[in-house]
């Protein structure tokens, strides 16, 4: 698969398949074309040579949390989370059931009413994190979405990523810079090259299921990060 | 309380600047029939209250149809703009050169085919302020966060509904800068066309400088600049109403 902007060619000859129940971390330095090729899995952006194929049951079920939070400043957190079914056309009483749902699972209580004005950084990346959760998507892909966070509030929502992917069974691709961040959430991870490229490096991270902030400290997690790391310095 | 002290700064210069004019008046430093002193204002004010009230209304009522108008006409020239680039190439310009048309010199024209009356002055505070509207709308419908608008297209929403539920609430703190400058544009849109068209408090000023009133052209003045205080103010309440949740602008 190819991609090019014009002249300029950001994908060259990428050839990636993620099974379904994957986490895949997608790494690389910018410009690689990390955010493009998860905009064309969202089928918001279509390859220059090449397709992307998803399984028919996912490619309806997709949902897509961006490098910001990315609320709608005059709706409340609860009308944030249920835009997607509203768009979808669900009726109100479903989709604010469902909102209420999303928004528990990510650990957000009694802020419905809220404006995203009225919440810190931690807490809209939430709803964004509930927006995408409440279509009860199959393929979730997200885009550096902790990266302008505390790295304490990063932590706990790596932790609820985590778990969320565990307890639901779907399909996770997660790009972002941050290594670390890479081999502590996902079981897979994608080096990519520098723009023009493909692939370097794709790597099944040998670390546990469960994963908590002991594991930030273990070594095991660093022999894979260093791995990564070593992929991403050669030029 | 707290608003009513941080209202005494504005009021200083206007107890000030009054205050010199009444003694540099009385005094004889400038002539009566330049500058009247503002007591003479406020009598002919008095004097004259049917009439200026008579005209204010008149003029109030224009300004306020033309400001309308041009609200509801802006913002739906714009939103035809911005539904592609090569209708806004085609047409924008155009919408430009209603902004540059020196409304002095087609006034006239209005009254030829208006008439005498409403009619022209309504026109006439249309064409001034509608440009600001067009302007505003267009730019704040067209710089809709494109990670929002991938965010409408993953659900399938259609054209008319993100319109209406992204890139119109979106731009509305920009709709209402646009309507804010056209509020004032109206105002003098309409006294422009009373000029010509012959009522309201244009025409109570241009019957009085006739007939060297000075202190009477400055009650009617007043009365407009009144009159286009209000319409701001308007504005400036709306914009806190809808506002205040969610943008800066009307946060404290």
């Amino acid at each position: 698969m190819r991609k090019a902007f014009d002249q300029l060619v950001v994908i060259e000859g990428m050839d990636l398949e993620i099974a379904a129940g994957e986490f895949v971390a997608i790494l690389g330095p910018s410009g690689c074309g990390k955010s493009t090729l998860l905009r064309m899995i969202a089928r918001l952006a279509e390859p220059t040579v090449g397709h992307i194929s998803i399984q028919p049951e996912e490619r309806f079920q997709t949902a897509f949390v961006f490098q910001d939070a990315h609320l709608l400043p005059w709706r409340t957190v609860l009308d944030n989370a249920a835009l997607p079914l509203e768009l979808m056309g669900v009726a109100r009483e479903a989709r604010y059931s469902a909102a209420r749902a999303a928004l528990e699972q990510v650990s957000l209580f009694e802020a419905e009413d809220r404006y995203p004005a009225q919440l810190s950084g931690g807490m809209k990346m939430r709803v964004s994190l509930a927006r995408a959760l409440v279509t009860q998507p199959r393929l979730l892909l997200l885009d550096e979405p902790f990266a302008a966070l505390d790295e304490i509030t990063r932590f706990r929502l790596d932790t609820q990523l985590r778990e969320l992917w565990q307890t639901r069974g779907i399909t996770v691709i997660f790009v972002t810079h941050s290594i670390s961040e890479a081999t502590f959430l996902a079981n897979r991870a994608v080096v990519l090259q520098k723009r023009g490229g493909g692939i370097k490096l794709d790597r099944r991270l040998d670390l546990p299921v469960d994963r908590n902030d002991e594991l930030r400290v273990d070594p095991r997690l660093a022999r894979e990060m260093r791995a990564l790391l070593s992929a991403m310095e050669e030029e | 309380m707290r608003r009513l002290r941080s209202a005494i700064p504005a009021l200083i210069p206007l107890v000030v600047v009054t205050a010199a004019a009444e003694l540099a008046v009385r005094y004889g430093l400038v002539k009566s029939y330049l500058v009247p002193a503002p007591s003479s204002v406020l009598r002919a004010m008095i004097e004259s209250r049917v009439e200026l009230l008579g005209a204010l209304l008149t003029t109030s009522t224009s300004a306020l149809v033309g400001f309308l108008l041009s609200t509801v006409a802006g913002i739906a020239i714009a939103v035809f703009l911005s539904s592609s680039r090569a209708i806004q190439r085609a047409f924008y310009p155009y919408a430009v050169f209603f902004q540059t048309v020196p409304i002095i010199a087609i006034a006239p024209l209005l009254v030829i085919w208006f008439g005498y009356g409403m009619r022209t002055v309504v026109a006439s505070a249309f064409v001034v302020s509608i440009f600001p509207v067009i302007a505003n709308t267009l730019s704040g419908i067209l710089s809709t966060e494109p990670a929002l608008r991938d965010l409408f297209r993953l659900y399938g929403a259609s054209t008319p509904v993100t319109l209406w539920k992204l890139r119109f609430p979106a731009a509305l703190p920009q709709i209402l800068t646009g309507l804010r400058v056209a509020s004032g544009l109206a105002v003098i849109g309409a006294i422009v066309g009373e000029f010509i068209g012959g009522q309201g408090l244009g025409s109570v000023v241009d019957v009085a400088r006739t007939q060297q009133r000075v202190d009477k052209v400055f009650a009617a003045v007043l009365l407009a600049s009144v009159l286009g205080l209000a319409l701001f103010g308007l504005i400036n309440l709306v914009s806190y109403v809808t506002l205040r949740r969610w943008h800066q602008s009307e946060q404290a």
